[in-house]
């Protein structure tokens, strides 16, 4: 097999020379190997939900979203109002709360989750400091990953930048 | 881009470097002429694989074409252009091939071997040298017809640039769908070209981060399933899943080591977000970093040494390097106000980041020996960079009009296209390592 290869390499080499570069193929520089493929196909997994939980929302008469600037968790002074009612609310009887934080679409996405739990936490701590339980407030950030506004634009964004009172 | 130079057209480089000889000593000015005459693609052509009578979907050469396309590097020739389409080198007729203009033609055929698989042998042959320089076997199932075709162009890829072919990799990817307030995410993975989209996961709740193991195996992401951020780990073959983290606060940024044995990660349980390296044997938890600031979005130096990641402990996003043994750290982006999502190049040296520039968020690269920054994209919304296992493309997620969509561009800004759309808002590409 080698010595046949080697062999019609040479001739047609030769012949190649004689005819100045007209035919086929002097199979020269040949490398000979071979790849096969395993079977990797994608199965697909089952989300767990049964952990989530289904409470009840209570009623609240104060405004429960609290808007930031782009890149900011401070509390802006119109937000303050608002969360002194369920502050003493929340003193006067006592409940679980969540706080979810939540970005623009603008940065990245692990930075945006950072910010969102950022602005969560400001105003947690606004409410502890007004003498609210911090056993009560349960914090949750979506990132950009939950927008109340669509579209790529200033007002989409300031509605988006938001801590939601839930 | 050296290496193709050289490899592709030596004749072109032997004719310049004697043009060059001629005209002008400078050793520098001949490199720019190759370079420029290099920005060219290569002129290749894809005989249509003879099939033997064997009955496929796939369009094999087609496909192997479209991958050679998307590079950039190549051009391949269209099918009603040529004049025969030879099965094997002994059928070439170069002067033929050589009138039209090509560089380099790849001829194949396929064959019943038995159980059900089938072999594809091809050659490539260099048209103006009058020689084969690669002939290879590839074998699979007729399910497997796009693998094959992926292996050809990364063995064709290869031989004529000097680089590792990447076609046969594969995306991880997140699609959001929202209707009437209904939110379905999706953890899909494709073909790195975008076909035969799977479903890995999906979820009523936000799936995020998803990143791949070294062994390009398993999948770990971000889930919300449970009401609350926390990272699991998937098989891909298997589907089976572990939760691997169940703190309070953000559980987020996963993030395999290159060994496959620990998992760079964030949580916040402290207080505020804070790296921690997570051993997947013992399921320990050790903590990496100490600051008040936002420290996220860890990636591993290929030493396995170090890690980049985002902070804004100067006060504003920046990316900076950790050295997990002694817990140093120093910053590297100075350049702009907002540098985040570090993903590395596999030479460890080009760093792609997301920037903002004037209000807009881009993709630019950062050289860590140079300190150049290049801006790699220029639309407005652009994130998540993901650099391919050989370094040559990265994929982005942007915007088109209101939807989320991947797109890639060459490290030298070169070359860029937009991956045919899947349904949904297709965000957070994650390119896998090589898979064989």
């Amino acid at each position: 097999m080698k010595t046949s290869f080697i062999k019609s390499g040479l001739s047609s080499l030769f012949l190649a020379v004689l005819l100045t570069g007209c035919v086929s193929n002097p199979e020269l520089d040949e490398q000979q190997t071979s790849t096969d493929i395993e079977d990797t196909s994608v199965q697909t997994g089952q989300v767990d939900t049964s952990a989530i939980d289904d409470a009840t929302v209570e009623v609240m008469t104060a405004d429960t979203v609290f808007y930031f600037d782009f890149d900011k968790a401070l509390l802006k002074p119109e937000s303050r109002a608002a969360l002194l009612e369920h502050a003493a609310t929340l003193q006067n009887s006592p409940r679980n709360v969540r706080l979810e934080g939540h970005a623009d679409e603008r940065g990245t996405r692990e930075y945006n989750m950072a910010l969102g739990e950022r602005r969560a936490n400001s105003v947690k701590e606004f409410l502890v400091l007004q003498g609210v339980s911090p056993g009560l407030i349960e914090v949750i950030s979506y990132g950009e990953e939950r927008a109340a506004a669509y579209g790529s634009n200033d007002d989409a964004w300031g509605l988006n930048r938001r801590v939601e009172l839930k | 881009m050296i290496v193709r130079i050289a490899k592709s057209s030596i004749l072109r480089l032997l004719l310049v470097a004697l043009l060059a000889a001629v005209a002008s000593p400078s050793y520098s000015e001949l490199v720019i002429r190759v370079t420029q005459g290099n920005d060219q693609p290569t002129k290749i052509a894809i005989a249509p694989i003879a099939m033997g009578g064997v009955q496929v979907a796939e369009d094999i050469s087609g496909i192997v074409e479209a991958d050679l396309a998307r590079s950039g590097l190549f051009d391949p020739m269209e099918r009603r252009d040529m004049l025969a389409f030879p099965s094997k080198a002994a059928e070439v007729y170069y002067r033929d091939w050589r009138l039209l203009g090509v560089e380099y033609l790849v001829a194949g055929n396929m064959q019943a071997i038995g159980q059900g698989r089938y072999q594809i042998e091809f050659s490539l042959l260099n048209v103006s040298g009058q020689k084969t320089v690669l002939t290879h076997k590839v074998s699979g199932t007729l399910n497997q017809m796009r693998d094959l075709a992926h292996l050809i162009s990364d063995k064709v890829y290869e031989e004529i640039t000097g680089i590792r072919g990447a076609f046969s990799t594969r995306l991880a990817y997140v699609t959001a769908t929202r209707k009437n307030d209904i939110y379905t995410y999706r953890l899909n993975v494709a073909d790195a070209d975008g076909a035969r989209e799977k479903l890995v996961l999906e979820s009523g709740e936000p799936i995020m981060s998803p990143a791949w193991s070294a062994n390009g195996k398993e999948l770990a992401y971000v889930s919300f399933e449970t009401g609350r951020p926390a990272i699991f780990r998937q098989n891909l073959v298997s589907a089976q899943r572990e939760q691997l983290t169940n703190f309070t606060g953000l559980n987020g940024a996963p993030a395999w080591s290159p060994d496959g044995k620990q998992m760079a990660l964030v949580l916040s349980k402290d207080g505020n977000p804070e790296l921690y390296l997570l051993d997947l044997q013992s399921k320990k938890f050790s903590r990496l970093t100490r600051h008040f600031a936002i420290d996220t979005e860890p990636t591993w130096m290929p030493d396995g040494k170090h890690l980049l990641f985002t902070s804004d402990r100067g006060g504003t996003p920046q990316i900076y390097k950790l050295n997990i043994a002694s817990k140093e750290t120093e910053r590297l982006t100075f350049s702009g106000n907002y540098n985040a999502r570090p993903s590395l190049a596999p030479n460890g040296r080009t760093l792609a980041m997301v920037h903002r520039q004037s209000d807009t968020f881009h993709i630019a690269s950062l050289d860590l020996k140079t300190g150049r920054m290049i801006e790699l994209t220029q639309t407005r919304l652009d994130e998540s960079p993901t650099v391919a296992p050989n370094g040559a493309m990265l994929m982005y997620a942007t915007k088109q009009g209101d939807r989320g969509v991947l797109a890639a561009v060459s490290l030298d800004a070169g070359v860029r296209y937009v991956l045919p759309s899947s349904s949904g808002d297709v965000r957070e590409p994650a390119w896998s390592p090589f898979l064989r």
